[in-house]
C-alpha cells in the first residue's frame, strides 16, 4: 500500500481514471472545478483514453453524460452548488432513464445570498430524483465511494445513478494520506459496464425517452422504487467484496462509540471528524456518547439508523440544510420514518464553522426533547 | 409491466397502431394515368405509398397530400 | 436522383394528417440509412413517433428534454467516437422552439466544440405541440396564440430569428436552408452534410397544417409557395462559401403565401405590403 497525500478531489479524480470511464462531460464550478481539471491533465497526458466533453453548462453536462449513458458507455461528471441545481431537471431524467451515471458532488451553499462554501442544500435537495447519495468523509472514502458507485449503479436490479458527495473545501481543498488501490485489483472489483436496457446499436435499433401516458408512467417510477430499496442488497454486496479486495470496509452507516451511549449525535459528510473528537473527550469525562455517521443516504438506511440509535435517551441531529419551516431534512425523515424523539440542528450554513464548543452545546442541548428545531452558531446578536 | 426507463426494443412498433380509421377521404391511384414520378411517394407523410404504388390504407390517414402533388391528377379523393 | 426506397420512420405514429415534420424526418432518414442514431428534442416530434410501448424509430433513438438535445446528441457522438464507431452517423431533430428559443445554448455549445453531427431544425414557425405559441422563429405578422390580433395588435411584432446565420458565426462547416416541398435539394443537403466531418445545420422549413391555418393537402403547396415567393430562400454555405441553391424563376407576390393561412388572414393590405417589402429587400440582398 503506498499512501499519497491529496485533496478528496484529486482522490475523485484518482477513482474515475481506475473506473476508466469513456465518455467525461464537465464544467468548472468552484469548489468542484480542480476534479475536473484533473481529469484534463489524464486525458491529455494519455493517462485515461476518455472523450472529454468541455460542456458550456452543467445542464449540457448532466445532458451529455445521459447520452453517452444512452450509448452504453461508463461515463463520469461533477458539479456544485448552482451547476448541480442547474441540472436539476435531467438529474431526475437520468434516474428515469434508469442511466448508471456517478457524479460527484463538492457540496456548496445555494445562492442567494450568493456563497461559495460548505453546506449540503444543493445535494439534499436533490433527493427526490431516485439516485443514490453517499456523503464521505475524507479523501480515501471519497475514491472508495466512486468505486463502489459505480459497482452499484451499473449492477443490472440497480441501474440507478450515484452522487458521491463531498464538503467543499473542507474536503475538496485540503489534503489527507490517500491509499490509491491498483488497477488490476479495481478489474477485479468493478467489471465493464455492459448494458442491455439502454444502448444506440444501428446492429439493434431502441428508443430511449418516451412519451408515457398514464397507464405506464407509474409504474416506471415504482419500478424506480423497487430497484432503490432493492439497491441495499446490492450496496451491502458490494461493500463486503470491496473489504474482501481492498481492505477497507464500508457500511449504511458508521457507528463510533454508540453501541452503549445515552446520547447520540447524527450527521453525515466531513463534519464527523470534528463531532469524533468531541464524543472522544465526553467519553473521557465519563459520558456515554457517541456518534452515528450516515454514510448512504439514498437509499435511506431506516434499519440501520433505527437499530443504532434506538437504545439512546438523547438524540441530535445535525442538518447542514434546512427545510423552511420544517427543519432539518435529515432529522425530519429519521423522526419520521422511526420511533424515535430527536432534536434537530441546523449547522454549518453557507461554510459557517462548526467549532467543537458548538457539539458539546448540541450535546447538551439534545438532553432536552424540544420540539422546534435549533439553529446553531449563529451570531450572537441575530438570536 | 414497464420496460426498464420505459425503453422501447421493437423498431416501428407504432405499425400495431392502424392509423387508418382516421381517414374521410381515401385516396385512389389510378396505375393507367401514372407517369410514376414518384411525388406521392415522398410526400406522404406517413410513407404508406410502396414503390409499385400501392397505398397502404391501414395507415393512409386521407391528408390528401398525394391527390394534390400528382402531376397528372392520377390520384382523386373519395369519400369514405 | 436516386431516391432510397427504405423507411426509417414507421407508419401508425400520432402525426395530424398532412403533417410537414414527419416528411422532412423521412426523407432525411432516406439519404442517412440505418447506421444513424436520431435525437430528438421535446416536441411534436418526440411525442407523436414514441407513444409507448410503440415508437415509429427503426434506428436507433433517445430523447431527454426540450433544451438539451444538441447536448445529448455531444454525448452520444463522444461515446460512438469511444467505441471507435466513427462511421454511425448522428442526427438531431429539434423544432423551431427547441432550436431557436430553449435550445440554443446547448447548440450553440454543440456546434463551437465541432462535434461530428448533425443538427436539422423542423421548423413549423411556432411551438405547434402546446398549441401554437408564438417561437423566435414565429415571422413577423403571424398570429399565434400568444401574439394574437387584435384591436391593439397584429400578431407578432418581430422578425424571425435568423437560426442559419447564427449557426454560420460559429464557422462550422456547413449550413443549409431547405424546404419539405423541394425534396431533392434539401436529400441532397443531407447527404453533403453526412459527408462532411463536423457539425453540419440544416434549418428545414416544414409547414404546418394545424398552426398555419390550411387544409392538409396543402402541405407542400405552402412550403412551396414560400420559397417561390421568396418568403424561404433556399441556400447552403459550405465552408464559409454561401450560394443560393435554388432559384424561382419568376417570384410570386408574397399575399399568395400569406393570404392561403390563417394565421396571416387579419393582415392589413399595408401589413402585407411592409412584409412584400421587407422580402424583396432581402431577396435583392441574396440575388433571388
Ligand atoms: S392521402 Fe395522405 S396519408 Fe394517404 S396516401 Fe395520400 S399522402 Fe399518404
Ligand atoms: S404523383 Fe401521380 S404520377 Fe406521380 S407517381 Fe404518384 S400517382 Fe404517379
Amino acid at each position: 500500500m503506498v499512501l499519497k497525500v491529496m485533496s478528496a478531489n484529486q482522490a475523485i479524480a484518482e477513482a474515475v481514471k481506475l473506473a476508466n470511464p469513456n465518455v467525461i462531460p464537465v464544467y468548472p464550478i468552484t469548489p468542484q472545478t480542480t476534479i475536473s481539471e484533473y481529469l484534463a491533465k489524464f486525458v491529455a497526458d494519455g493517462d485515461i483514453s476518455a472523450e472529454y466533453i468541455r460542456v458550456e453548462s452543467e445542464h449540457s453536462a448532466i445532458s451529455a453524460a445521459l447520452g453517452a449513458s444512452g450509448t452504453g458507455v461508463r461515463v463520469f461528471t461533477a458539479t456544485s452548488s448552482q451547476g448541480l441545481a442547474l441540472m436539476h431537471e435531467i438529474i431526475f431524467a437520468a434516474a428515469g432513464l434508469r442511466a448508471p451515471i456517478v457524479m460527484a458532488d463538492a457540496n456548496r451553499a445555494l445562492s442567494a445570498p450568493l456563497s461559495i462554501w460548505n453546506d449540503q442544500q444543493d445535494s439534499i435537495s436533490e433527493r427526490d430524483s431516485g439516485w443514490m447519495q453517499v456523503y464521505a468523509e475524507n479523501g480515501q472514502e471519497a475514491l472508495d465511494s466512486i468505486l463502489i458507485a459505480y459497482r452499484v449503479s451499473e449492477d443490472h436490479s440497480v441501474l440507478l445513478p450515484s452522487m458521491v458527495c463531498i464538503d467543499g473545501f473542507i474536503l475538496t481543498h485540503t489534503v489527507d494520506p490517500v491509499d490509491v488501490p491498483g488497477k488490476g485489483d479495481v478489474d477485479k472489483f468493478l467489471p465493464p459496464y455492459k448494458p442491455d436496457h439502454a444502448y444506440l446499436d444501428p446492429k439493434r435499433p431502441m428508443s430511449i425517452g418516451t412519451f408515457t401516458d398514464p397507464n405506464y408512467y407509474m409504474e416506471a417510477r415504482h419500478d424506480m422504487e423497487l430497484a432503490l430499496v432493492g439497491a441495499k442488497d446490492v450496496i451491502a454486496k458490494a461493500n463486503a467484496e470491496f473489504a474482501e479486495i481492498f481492505g477497507r470496509t464500508y457500511d449504511f452507516i458508521e457507528k463510533y462509540r454508540s453501541d452503549d451511549a445515552d446520547t447520540i449525535i447524527v450527521a453525515m459528510g466531513s463534519i464527523c471528524s470534528t463531532i469524533k473528537d468531541v464524543v472522544d473527550e465526553h467519553r473521557d469525562n465519563g459520558e456515554k456518547v457517541g456518534l452515528v455517521r450516515v454514510r448512504v443516504f439514498r437509499p435511506f438506511p431506516t434499519k440501520e439508523i433505527y437499530e443504532a440509535i434506538k437504545g439512546a435517551s438523547n438524540i441530535g441531529v445535525l442538518d447542514k440544510n434546512i427545510s423552511f419551516s420544517v427543519g432539518g431534512v435529515l432529522h425530519n425523515e429519521i423522526n419520521a420514518k422511526m420511533d424515535v424523539k430527536a432534536n434537530g440542528f441546523i449547522v454549518g450554513l453557507g461554510g459557517r464553522d462548526i467549532k467543537p464548543t458548538h457539539i458539546s452545546e448540541i450535546i447538551e442541548k439534545t438532553k432536552n426533547t424540544t420540539k422546534t428545531t435549533q439553529w446553531i452558531g449563529l451570531n450572537k446578536e441575530e438570536l | 409491466m414497464v420496460s426498464i426507463g420505459a425503453a422501447v426494443k421493437e423498431p416501428g412498433s407504432t405499425r400495431k397502431n392502424k392509423t387508418g380509421s382516421w381517414r374521410t377521404f381515401k385516396p385512389i391511384l389510378d396505375k393507367e394515368t401514372c407517369i410514376k414520378c414518384e411525388n406521392c411517394i415522398m410526400f406522404c407523410p406517413e410513407g404508406c405509398i410502396n414503390k409499385d404504388y400501392d397505398i397502404d390504407y391501414d395507415y393512409c390517414k386521407g391528408c390528401g397530400i398525394c391527390a394534390e402533388e400528382c402531376p397528372v391528377k392520377a390520384i382523386k379523393m373519395e369519400r369514405e | 436522383m436516386e431516391i432510397p426506397e427504405k423507411e426509417f420512420l414507421a407508419p401508425g405514429h400520432r402525426a395530424c394528417a398532412g403533417c410537414g415534420a414527419t416528411i422532412g424526418v423521412r426523407l432525411a432518414l432516406k439519404m442517412l440509412g440505418e447506421n444513424t442514431v436520431a435525437i430528438s428534442a421535446t416536441g411534436c416530434l418526440e411525442v407523436i413517433t414514441t407513444p409507448y410501448p410503440e415508437t415509429s424509430w427503426e434506428i436507433p433513438w433517445m430523447h431527454v428534454a426540450f433544451e438539451n438535445a444538441a447536448a445529448v446528441a455531444s454525448g452520444v457522438e463522444s461515446a460512438l467516437k469511444s467505441q471507435g464507431k466513427t462511421d454511425t452517423t448522428v442526427v438531431v431533430f429539434g423544432g423551431d422552439g427547441g432550436t431557436a428559443d430553449i435550445g440554443l445554448q446547448a447548440l450553440s455549445g454543440a456546434m463551437e466544440r465541432g462535434h461530428n453531427l448533425i443538427y436539422i431544425c423542423y421548423d413549423n414557425e411556432a411551438y405547434m405541440n402546446t398549441g401554437i405559441q408564438r417561437s423566435g422563429s414565429t415571422p413577423y405578422g403571424a398570429s399565434t396564440t400568444t401574439s394574437p390580433h387584435g384591436k391593439e395588435s397584429f400578431g407578432e411584432d418581430r422578425p424571425k430569428k435568423n437560426m442559419p446565420m447564427i449557426m454560420a458565426a460559429h464557422g462550422i462547416p456547413y449550413i443549409a436552408t431547405a424546404s419539405i416541398s423541394y425534396p431533392e435539394d434539401f436529400m441532397k443537403k443531407v447527404k453533403k452534410a453526412s459527408e462532411i466531418e463536423g457539425p453540419a445545420y440544416i434549418h428545414l422549413q416544414q409547414p404546418c397544417t394545424t398552426g398555419w391555418g390550411y387544409s392538409p393537402e396543402k402541405t407542400i403547396e405552402l412550403g412551396r409557395l414560400a420559397v417561390e415567393t421568396g418568403s424561404w430562400i433556399l441556400y447552403e454555405i459550405e465552408e464559409g462559401e454561401f450560394k443560393v441553391t435554388y432559384r424561382p424563376l419568376q417570384r410570386r407576390a408574397v399575399k399568395e403565401y400569406l393570404n392561403a393561412q390563417k394565421r396571416f388572414k387579419h393582415l392589413t393590405e399595408l401589413e402585407k405590403d411592409r412584409i412584400q417589402s421587407h422580402v424583396d429587400a432581402v431577396c435583392i440582398e441574396l440575388k433571388v
